[in-house]
């Protein structure tokens, strides 16, 4: 690879991409809506809303952090962190007192999923924003 | 809220139609990519699915 195509993009200060990325973990979509992006934030905000509301509408568990041996720390931590990262969604759901045990049952399993994956797809837009942001992507 | 019950099938459709959504807004960098890359995400999606289905299908015996 040639000195020219390995160029590297100085880094945005962290006042200037700091507020906007937690604006984005905060609001699902709101990053990009702030940026201009409208059309790519509609689909953010739409398809992270929806996974969540899907995982409350199938009465997922929320993950409190658990320590213990290795996997469950993992497991359990991890989990906490991903559904934290979905932002007002997760706040506004512990703050109405959702509070749904572990059940048996695919329904739930598959509940657990949706909201670990939809704070894991907030933390994509996340990254994405601060790429926007530094000027790494339009 | 109301509660839904979906079947293994239906959760994972709804599931691989988001996440494809999301993997193509974030992942390329001009729209007809990112469209191809969400239409090429879900398709792998489900074909993971019935190889997973018909693997474990046959792994019960």
């Amino acid at each position: 690879m040639s000195d020219q195509s390995v160029k590297k993009q100085p880094a945005a200060p962290v006042k200037v991409w700091l507020p906007i990325v937690l604006f984005a973990w905060i609001l699902p979509g709101a990053g990009h809506f702030y940026l201009r992006r409208s059309g790519r934030a509609l689909l953010l905000a739409s398809a992270i809303t929806l996974t969540f509301l899907f995982g409350i509408m199938m009465r997922g568990a929320m993950f409190q952090p658990m320590s213990g041996d290795l996997l469950t720390t993992i497991i359990y931590t991890g989990g906490f962190i991903s559904d934290v990262m979905s932002g007002i969604l997760y706040l506004l759901t512990v703050w109405l007192g959702y509070s749904q045990p572990e059940v048996a049952g695919h329904v739930h399993d598959y509940g657990t999923k949706f909201l670990v994956a939809a704070g894991l797809m907030n933390v994509l837009a996340m990254v994405d924003v601060f790429e926007i942001v530094s000027g790494r992507k339009s | 809220m109301p509660k839904v019950n979906l079947t293994h099938f239906e959760a994972a459709l709804l599931f691989a139609l988001l996440t494809s959504v999301v993997l193509g807004v974030v992942t390329k960098k001009t729209d007809k990519e990112r469209l191809l890359y969400g239409l090429r995400s879900f398709g792998y999606f489900i074909l993971a699915m019935f190889a997973l289905g018909w693997l474990m299908f046959f792994g019960h015996g």
